[in-house]
């Protein structure tokens, strides 16, 4: 499983980069929705993988801790995706405005 | 004790953000209401600052207010830490949002919508950016504060805003990305969020983990410096700065300075076989950055263009002076800091009201921002409502004068004073002993003094371009609301000026504070909870 998180990882953040150094608004939104795609799996994986261990801890009895997963990078990940969906969002907008104001999707605002 | 002041920590953040969430509830019309709500706001905030840092520094006591947010145990807590440098901060924040607000109602809060609600918000994120002890949180407070300034870079549109604005969001969202990732290499290799704590466990790490913890370090340093604009991560800096509306260039003088507050506490805190590597990195980044400053200022025709460079010019001082790492160098740059940031914001409205009428003058100029709909041109009915300024080139001359010592740095203002305190610290007696780091602290001394002649080459020629020969004769309009807070900020100059002692001394002791990351440690993770509640029901 270490592999295949690996490999997302890079290949996503591999994607992104290549996308974000494109000189087209929308190539540009899309590179950063990955490359947040693939930030997000890195916060995820510090937490160490573990399979089938719940992060929320069961109530009753003495805790052990060894039998639960991290569940701060949870709560992490999902306070950056929620950060992460709002700044994209604005960018959005800005890229249409830019759009409609220059008549161009290049990043400079012109050809060239 | 009472808890009262223990609660007062985190007022900096509740006080603009319930103001600026009321504002939404009121129509665009209600500009009065909003502009009355506004300054309310920053007034609590500039007496809760000023309060805090009493407590602060003349308590004598501990060394911070530590306020664990839901009472939690210390290092569980997510904690707010105010310390004599974040009061600091907090205070030079309030200080400075005033006059923006004040210049701002003349006309630029009419020129786009939720002007106030996003300025409010943005002292959310530099607030509690500032006490914040927490990295996660320092990460949530940049982007609050990032998510205002793409508002406010904006505001008042037109293409020259867009285009700039939008290489100045996808910058920011690019160090976001890196910060994040060096958030979680720390929290990987250490297990905690809590600054104090990642400090403590740094000292005993093993195996991986190490390397970890420096790879995580250095990405969070690099986010740092993207927003400290230290060469060559720069170069969004000087257009989206020159842009932006002038009382909003006036606040982001001081969101660069964020940067470089994370920047200090972070690497001051975690002194180690990593440090070296990094002062050296920051002193070169600063000593280039300084450099280049130069160069722009010198090569660049618009006065907005150049105060713009004169921010990265204070960052360049201050990640040299930083760089070398002595307590009172850092006080010294600590000094310029707070001298430099009131006297760049009052530059940015001096220099949009003078390059305001010079465009008016230059008939063919006007016509074409006519033409491209520049939103400020719509505005320009409402410009005789105000009290018209009495010969107001002469009192923005004055000002210009004023501010040029300032940021020439010769006497007698607190420019001077702040470069003198960097360079006594840096080759005066006591310097000695700093026998390694000889070579850097030539090249700062060297750079600081060549800085000073540019800066003043580049000053006297916009002086008497404007002034004196200036290609065609013009009388600015200027009011009274629009000339006051440049006044105000010169008379906090003159005040900081002439209590240079006082603040030297808070400084100093700010400085001490954080060459000696134990007190800190010590203040952080022994903060005890407020016992429970014993008056209540049960």
């Amino acid at each position: 499983m270490e592999l295949v998180i690996a490999a997302a990882i890079g290949i996503l953040t591999a994607s992104g980069v290549w996308l974000i150094l494109r000189s087209r608004t929308y190539q540009l939104v899309i590179g950063f929705a990955l490359l947040a795609y693939a930030v997000n799996l890195f916060i995820f994986s510090m937490g160490r993988l573990r399979v089938n261990a719940p992060p929320v801890l069961n109530g009753s009895g003495p805790v052990d801790v060894a039998a639960y997963t991290d569940p701060l990078p949870q709560a992490l990940v999902l306070t950056a995706i929620v950060i992460g969906f709002a700044t994209t969002a604005l960018f959005l907008v800005v890229l249409i405005v830019s759009r409609g104001l220059t008549g161009s999707d290049h990043v400079d605002g012109r050809e060239g | 004790m009472s808890s009262a002041p223990l609660h007062l920590t985190i007022a900096p953040i509740l006080i603009p953000l319930l103001a600026g969430a009321l504002m939404l509830f009121f129509d665009e019309r209600e500009r009065r209401l909003k502009t009355v709500l506004s300054i309310v706001s920053i007034f609590s905030l500039l007496g809760v600052a000023t309060s805090l840092l009493m407590t602060v520094h003349l308590s004598g006591g501990p060394l911070a207010l530590v306020y664990l947010v839901g009472n939690w145990p210390a290092p569980v807590a997510i904690n707010l830490v105010a310390d004599r440098l974040a009061t600091v901060m907090l205070v030079l924040t309030a200080a400075l949002a005033f006059p923006a607000i004040l210049y701002a109602m003349e006309r630029w809060d009419k020129v786009g919508p939720h002007f106030h609600s996003l300025f409010q918000f943005l002292l959310v994120g530099l607030n509690g950016a500032f006490l914040t002890g927490d990295l996660f949180n320092l990460f949530v407070f940049f982007e609050v504060m990032l998510a205002a300034s793409y508002g406010l870079v904006l505001h008042g549109g037109g293409p020259q805003r867009v285009r700039s604005g939008l290489h100045y969001i996808a910058v920011n969202l690019g160090a976001s990305l890196i910060f994040l990732i060096g958030i979680a290499m720390v929290f990987g290799a250490t297990g905690s969020l809590n600054m104090a704590e990642i400090a403590l466990r740094a000292e005993s790490l093993e195996g991986f983990a190490r390397p970890g913890l420096h790879v995580g370090l250095a990405m969070l340093g690099l986010a740092f410096l993207i927003k400290a604009g230290m060469w060559p991560l720069c170069h969004w800096l000087v257009p989206a700065y020159s842009a932006a509306a002038g009382p909003v260039a006036a606040v982001f003088a001081m969101l660069s300075k964020v940067g470089i507050y994370s920047l200090l506490r972070l690497a001051l805190l975690l002194p180690g076989d990593g440090a070296a590597f990094g002062s050296r990195v920051i002193f070169i980044g600063g000593a280039v950055t300084l450099a280049f400053a130069s160069i722009g200022l010198l090569a660049s025709q618009s006065m907005k263009r150049a105060s713009a460079y004169f921010i990265l010019m204070s960052s360049g001082t201050l990640l040299a002076a930083f760089g070398i790492s002595v307590p009172g160098g850092t006080a010294g740059a600590l000094f310029y800091l707070l001298s430099s940031t009131l006297a760049i914001s009052a530059f940015f409205m001096l220099v949009e009201l003078l390059e305001r009428e010079q465009d008016a003058a230059s008939g063919i100029l006007a016509v074409t921002q006519e033409a491209y709909g520049d939103g400020e041109e719509v505005e320009e009915e409402n410009q005789e409502v105000g009290q018209v300024m009495p010969s107001a080139l002469a009192v923005l001359g004055v000002g210009f004068a004023l501010l040029a010592l300032v940021l020439i740095g010769l006497p007698p203002l607190s420019g001077f004073l702040a470069k003198l305190a960097i360079l006594t610290a840096v080759l005066g007696p006591g310097a000695g002993d700093l026998g390694a780091l000889g070579a850097r602290r030539t090249v700062l001394a060297i750079l600081l003094l060549v800085s000073g002649l540019v800066a003043l080459v580049a000053l006297s020629r916009m002086g008497i371009r404007t002034f004196w020969a200036p290609v065609e004769p013009f009388s600015p309009r200027v009011t009274v609301v629009e000339a006051a807070p440049i006044l105000i900020l010169l008379a906090m100059l003159v005040a900081l000026t002439l209590l240079a002692g006082p603040v030297m001394n808070l400084l100093l002791a700010t400085a001490e504070d954080l060459h000696h990351p134990a007190r800190y440690l010590s203040a952080v993770l022994g903060a005890e909870r407020v016992p429970p509640y014993a008056g209540g029901g049960q």
